[in-house]
């Protein structure tokens, strides 16, 4: 039952994920990308990790995805341009990079992560499928073993915020001059 | 077994809340009628209880149109994706408490314990995180009407789309941060323990702020007066669903009034404690040492569900209220309301909220109910009292503006 479930999730989040690459029209791209998000998610309760199913639902599906589409919405962007783009030698740094991705994640699979180093890269064991992934367990290791790199992403965001309004200001301030 | 119950669950929620749904419209519109001192829609049947039927059959025989420049496939599941997140939301909200598994009193014990003893058929799902679903749902409830105003690829619709996503990510920030006050005072993120921790008081009193910033949020979520101008006919025609016609129309009309009722029952569970009545469990005790515990537990299961049906139709009235006295707010006060007087105050409670619950977690919960109202309403009439001034100040600023060209020295 499990088993299928999951096949069929990462079926659809595979095929969301190629579509999104593919499709013309970026509203389209932006919706295939939105199939992948909830397919991912669905794939975290697979894992009996409902906290972070409704975190990718609300973060990734909930804000950044509407936010892509009002962008896209606002300037009308979604029809691609004819011709080809000036960023062409991206499509195959692309796939290098992905297969690159590829082959760590199966090496990862086959040889266990982080094992031989004896670093502290591996996983928190799991004590309990009944806290696995709650909001409590989450919130403590965030707050005890993960401290630095969630500082670190917090002023990061931050940085991101004060810049926006930097930027902003000042095209207000070339408009009214 | 399990699976045919949480089915039939499913299937009678859904009849229950599209019902509800039919007969919201008919009762706003007697309510608005009634506002407006006329008599409203009472020809179908006895008070007019046959009018939603006629609405419906009307909708199901107009013609089903696709524009030819609509884009075809997002147009027509724009419908769809409005109606899921309305429906889904429904899924944790506790509707009552009543035990299949076991006795009345179970309802009335803290959860956590009682694993076994405890099936409760009036909610669907009991997860951990029960809050975060209902957020996480409202957030995707955008999607229908933003994709609808695009795919439609019409002007007006296109505004309407524009205007809403705006609009509801504005809103969401608020309302999502004034739920985190009743959170942190439940310290839960399970709806039914949500409605555990208000058997002695409703959160409504120590979350006043939150409860305001939360309504108000609310009524911005649903895009209904006075934050419609998602769907303002003198500039917009009818918004984002210009272009749907016939049933499609209707399942954008569906899920505006179940999310009405959906956020409703919401704001009863986060703030107006859920299905508890004062003197519920007395009435269990009574009829179950007349009677019995197993009509005592028929009996709490059914009189909490119409306390939770009670209180939702209270929120309705007051949204209908609303509707009724409320003229349509301009565009820039609806950014500003959002982002500058209900964020700010519901990021106060979070903070007020924490240093009196995290300075005294042993107090005595009225004291700590009284005094947390207390700061609640002071900061509420200070943000009053500075939108106030701000708003003369503003007048001042404009008539000194006028002044020069009107020749009046």
């Amino acid at each position: 039952m499990e088993l299928v479930l999951f096949l069929v999730t990462a079926a659809i989040a595979l095929v969301g994920a190629v579509a999104m690459l593919v499709s013309r029209n970026a509203v389209h791209s932006a919706l295939f990308l939105l199939l992948n998000f909830g397919a991912i998610a669905v794939l975290f309760l697979l894992l009996r990790a409902p906290f972070l199913f409704a975190i990718q639902v609300s973060v990734y599906a909930g804000a950044i995805m509407v936010l892509f589409l009002f962008v896209v919405m606002l300037l009308g962007a979604e029809r691609a341009e004819d011709g080809r783009d000036e960023l062409f030698w991206q499509t195959p740094l692309a796939l290098l990079l992905g297969v690159v991705l590829l082959v760590e994640a199966v090496m990862i699979a086959v040889r266990g992560g982080g094992r031989e180093t004896g670093a502290d890269t591996a996983p928190v064991p799991i004590t309990g499928a009944e806290t696995f992934g709650a909001p409590e367990e989450i919130g403590r290791v965030l707050f005890t073993r993960y401290l630095l790199p969630f500082e670190v992403a917090g002023i990061i965001l931050l940085v991101a915020i004060v810049g926006v309004v930097v930027l902003s200001r000042r095209a207000m301030a070339a408009e009214e001059a | 077994m399990h699976i045919v119950i949480i089915f039939l669950q499913v299937l009678i929620t859904i009849l229950a809340v599209s019902t509800g749904f039919a007969y919201l419209t008919l009762f706003e519109r007697r309510m608005l009628a009634r506002f407006q001192n006329r008599v409203g829609p009472n020809r179908a049947g006895p008070w007019g209880i046959f009018q939603p039927l006629a609405d419906a059959v009307k909708l199901f025989f107009k013609e089903d149109i696709i524009p030819s420049a609509a884009d075809k496939g997002v147009y027509l599941l724009a419908p769809a994706l409005a109606v899921i997140p309305a429906l889904i939301i429904w899924a944790v909200i506790p509707m009552g408490c009543w035990n299949i598994a076991g006795d009345y009193q179970a309802c009335f014990a803290a959860p956590g314990a009682d694993g076994a003893g405890f099936y409760n058929i009036l909610q669907i799902a009991d997860v951990n995180i029960g809050v975060l679903y209902l957020m996480a749902v409202t957030s995707i409830g955008v999607y229908g009407i933003t994709l609808a105003g695009w795919a439609s690829n019409s002007k007006y619709s296109m505004l309407g789309g524009i205007r809403s996503a705006a609009q509801l990510i504005s809103y969401e920030l608020a309302l999502g941060t004034a739920i985190l006050g009743a959170v942190m005072m439940a310290d839960t993120l399970s709806t039914r323990e949500m409605v555990f921790r208000q058997a002695g008081l409703w959160f409504a009193v120590p979350q006043f702020l939150a409860f305001v910033v939360f309504l108000i949020s609310a009524t911005a979520e649903l895009v209904r007066t006075p934050f419609d101008l998602v769907e303002a006919e003198q500039e917009l025609t009818c918004g984002y669903n210009t272009e749907y016609g016939s049933m499609k129309f209707a399942l954008f009309f569906m899920s505006e009034y179940v999310k009405m009722i959906a956020l409703s029952a919401i704001g009863v569970t986060l703030f107006l404690g859920g299905w508890h009545f004062p003197g519920l469990k007395l009435l269990g005790e009574v009829v179950s040492g007349a009677a019995g515990a197993g009509v005592a537990t028929v009996v709490v299961g059914i009189v909490s569900l119409l306390s939770f049906l009670l209180k939702v139709l209270v929120l309705l009235f007051l949204l209908v209220w609303l509707r009724a006295s409320w003229p349509r707010v301009r565009y820039d006060m609806l950014m500003s309301i959002g982002w500058k007087w209900l964020l700010p105050l519901a990021f106060i409670n979070v903070v007020v909220t924490a240093v009196v619950v995290g300075l005294a977690p042993e107090m005595n919960p009225l004291v700590q109910g009284i005094i947390l109202l207390i700061i609640g309403v002071a900061v509420l009439w200070g943000a009053t009292f500075l939108s106030e001034k701000q708003r003369s100040n503003l007048k001042v600023a404009a008539k000194a503006a006028v002044a020069p060209t009107g020749g009046r020295q």
